[in-house]
């Protein structure tokens, strides 16, 4: 569909946010000590909106929403601030309460359709499961509901693909029964983890026209987890870009981002080779390699690799702060963002 | 890098007809054997310093076409010359030869390269295995590993201690080290960070102008291949539907199948991406092992529709739509719209055209998948 037709949020800035993270830590433990993987994070997502969180692998993305939904990997642990969704704080919610708002009241999609899904379960029984976890819905009942839900993602034929195996469905009608999954009891923040990075590029369209559409019509916020920069101008309404476990920027899709105010969120624009730029050029390449977080400078994480930044003194020695940055809903954590030509990003 | 006019000299790989169809589930008794037609009847060339680039989805069968070419695999039809000579009935010894000259870098540097050899032992083997390694040989390990942008003092360390974009460099270097003349490259960089894959890209880019290698690049990555390539070969399910220049294939696609691949391809624009119009393909890829008679792409055409219910041309019904007689009874014939492009379709987008009916397709979008 033209990319006009996308289903706008209801302003989303005025409406209060469904989820606000504020200065997450989360550490792991390793021979060297602890490991901040997520390093005192401060997000949050209104009604009705789409945030995009953007960062390269090791960059601190999943396992930020991994701390939300209390899904750490063995030896992690959240070590400090706060996660408010519904009045709670999740981070200090008992297990029990927390797995009754879990699949319920916020979900997540995952990347990896196929192992997502048991494979000795038809995927009416998995569906049926997760509604009768949280309903007090009969086996008949849910299968109902089940059934209609395949439908509501657009499986044709829902009657006879609800007694299907995960095996006899492809890539993207196994993605759309986790979505139905994931919107069976209608959250209110649906958390999507890289839900297309396993798909072939025409059915990673039809996947996130999908996600669109439900988020419009469910009200639901949205997190949209992905390393494709592509993605964020259509599917997003706001953006946060991570590197080294850390929110470097964040700002609205439509006014700001084009406009970027963070060296790292440039040089990625500019080192991707682009459909509608010209390819003879050499690609701008991002020098170096991201950083160990084990062993990160005291200053700027991305200051060895920065153009404007690399060996200058201040940025060596203190880690900025993620500050306003011109207009009221861009922020910035670089502490020369003022240098910064004003160019767009397509250099 | 390749003018208009071919030199049939400077063809380096040439494929004619070439086929694969795989045999499945045999040895069930009183079961019917499955074929799946991986690769059916693909020809094209390739020049010496130029890249021809595969695109295709998942099951398009442009991974089997890189292994037929690398003499993986053998085909079960077709021909394949490599400098003129043709390489198609090799025994086993001469495709140990032959690998000199051909060459592959794979999409996973982790799964690819011994992880209990040193670096300098991993670059050093294909000179070794091959015989070709002298007195010089350590000397010209380093200058392989200077080549892909690797320090001398990595030599002495283990794989699992570099980075997945150095790693890649490691495949690079040992892909190199025999000096061979063509590469193919199996999706080279998605596996990587985007921040690395454009220092991998540039590196070979590089490599390319100085050694005049071909390139068979088989990617997914539309925005990728139109940075690294020369031409451009889109498949679908087994066949070439479409080959051209690059400009060809993306400035003038004329399969409906490249106009809706490229359609879908996102620009991280935000102004200009929302602007964009998008083809919305109905449903998936489908399986080679049950091809849909007449055009293999007709399932999810926008283009079949459309010419159904706008031109007079004679239809069939299929359900509760109508699709053009041909496309749902003849397999279409490749056919040459411009020099040096072709497409496999009985109602090619060309000219204006093109974007009107792009922009009608819009109408068809949405449900499937």
């Amino acid at each position: 569909m033209s990319a006009p037709d996308r289903p706008s949020p209801q302003k989303a800035s005025g409406n209060p946010p469904v989820l606000e993270l504020r200065g997450l830590h989360t550490v792991f433990s390793s021979d060297q000590g602890p490991i901040s993987v997520v390093d005192h994070v401060s997000l949050e997502v209104s009604t009705g909106e789409t945030l995009a969180v953007v960062g390269e692998s090791g960059s601190g993305k999943t396992m930020t929403f991994l701390s939300v939904l209390g899904l750490l990997p063995p030896g992690g642990r959240v070590a400090g601030g706060e996660v408010r969704f519904q009045g709670y704080d999740l981070t200090t919610l008992p297990p029990a309460k927390l797995r009754a708002l879990r699949g319920a009241e916020v979900s997540m999609v995952f990347q990896d359709p196929l192992t997502a899904l048991n494979p000795v379960f038809t995927v009416g029984d998995q569906l049926v499961d997760v509604i009768r976890a949280h309903t007090g819905d009969s086996r008949r009942a849910a299968k109902d509901r089940a059934v209609a839900l395949l439908e509501r993602v657009h499986i044709p034929h829902p009657q006879r693909r609800v007694n299907a195996y995960p095996h006899q469905l492809s890539g993207g009608m196994r993605q759309r029964v986790l979505i139905a999954m994931a919107i069976a009891l209608h959250p209110k923040l649906l958390i999507a983890d890289e839900p297309t990075t396993a798909l072939d590029v025409t059915v990673q369209a039809q996947i996130l026209e999908l996600l669109d559409e439900l988020r419009a019509e469910l009200g639901m916020g949205m997190v949209l987890i992905t390393h494709d920069l592509g993605l964020v101008g259509t599917h997003a309404d706001r953006v946060a870009v991570m590197y080294a476990g850390r929110v470097v920027e964040t700002a609205p899709v439509a006014s700001g981002f084009a406009r970027s105010r963070h060296p790292y969120t440039r040089s990625l624009y500019r080192s991707i080779p682009r459909l509608d730029t010209p390819p003879e050029a050499q690609l701008a390449a991002i020098e170096g390699l991201p950083p160990d977080l084990a062993r990160l400078p005291a200053g700027c994480a991305f200051e060895p690799r920065c153009y404007l930044g690399r060996g200058r003194e201040d940025c060596r020695r203190q880690r900025p702060p993620l500050v306003l940055a011109g207009d009221d809903e861009h922020r910035s954590a670089c502490l020369h963002w003022q240098r910064m030509s004003p160019e767009g990003s397509q250099a | 890098m390749t003018a208009a006019g071919r030199d049939p000299a400077a063809t380096l790989l040439r494929v004619e007809d070439l086929e694969k169809v795989f045999r499945s589930g045999s040895w069930l008794p009183g079961r019917r054997s499955d074929e799946v037609r991986a690769v059916d009847s693909v020809s094209f060339t390739l020049d010496a310093g130029e890249t021809l680039s595969l695109v295709g989805e998942t099951g398009s069968g442009k991974s089997t076409l890189g292994r037929l070419v690398l003499r993986l695999i053998d085909p079960t039809g077709g021909r394949i010359w490599l400098d003129g000579v043709d390489i198609t009935a090799l025994s086993r010894r001469q495709v140990r030869k032959l690998r000199r000259d051909v060459q592959m870098v794979f999409q996973d540097p982790y799964g690819s390269i011994d992880p209990r050899m040193k670096v300098g032992a991993v670059v050093a083997e294909p000179m070794i295995v091959h015989g070709t390694w002298r007195d010089d040989g350590p000397d010209r390990v380093r200058a392989v590993m200077r080549k892909v942008g690797l320090h001398e003092d990595h030599l002495d360390r283990y794989p699992h201690e570099f980075s997945g974009g150095q790693r890649q460099r490691i495949g690079i270097a040992r892909a190199m080290a025999l000096e061979p003349r063509l590469l193919v490259l199996d999706e080279p960089v998605s596996a990587l960070d985007v921040s690395i894959q454009a220092q991998i890209i540039n590196l070979l880019r590089e490599l390319q102008r100085e050694s005049r290698l071909g390139f068979l690049f088989i990617a997914h990555d539309l925005a990728v291949v139109r940075h690294v390539s020369d031409r451009v070969a889109v498949m679908y399910l087994g066949r070439v539907v479409e080959i051209g220049s690059r400009d060809d294939i993306f400035n003038s696609p004329a399969h409906p199948y490249t106009v809706s691949l490229l359609s879908a391809v996102p620009i991280p624009d935000v102004p200009r991406e929302r602007l964009r119009q998008r083809v919305v393909l109905h449903g998936e890829i489908g399986s080679a092992t049950r091809l849909p008679g007449g055009c293999r792409f007709h399932p999810r055409c926008y283009k079949a529709r459309l010419v159904a219910t706008r031109d007079a041309v004679a239809v069939v019904q299929h359900g509760d739509e109508s699709l053009p007689r041909a496309c749902v009874v003849d397999d279409p014939a490749t056919v040459e719209l411009a020099a040096g492009h072709r497409a496999a379709c009985h109602f090619p987008e060309r000219g204006p055209e093109r974007s009107e009916t792009a922009r009608s397709a819009v109408v068809f979008s949405g449900r499937g998948g």
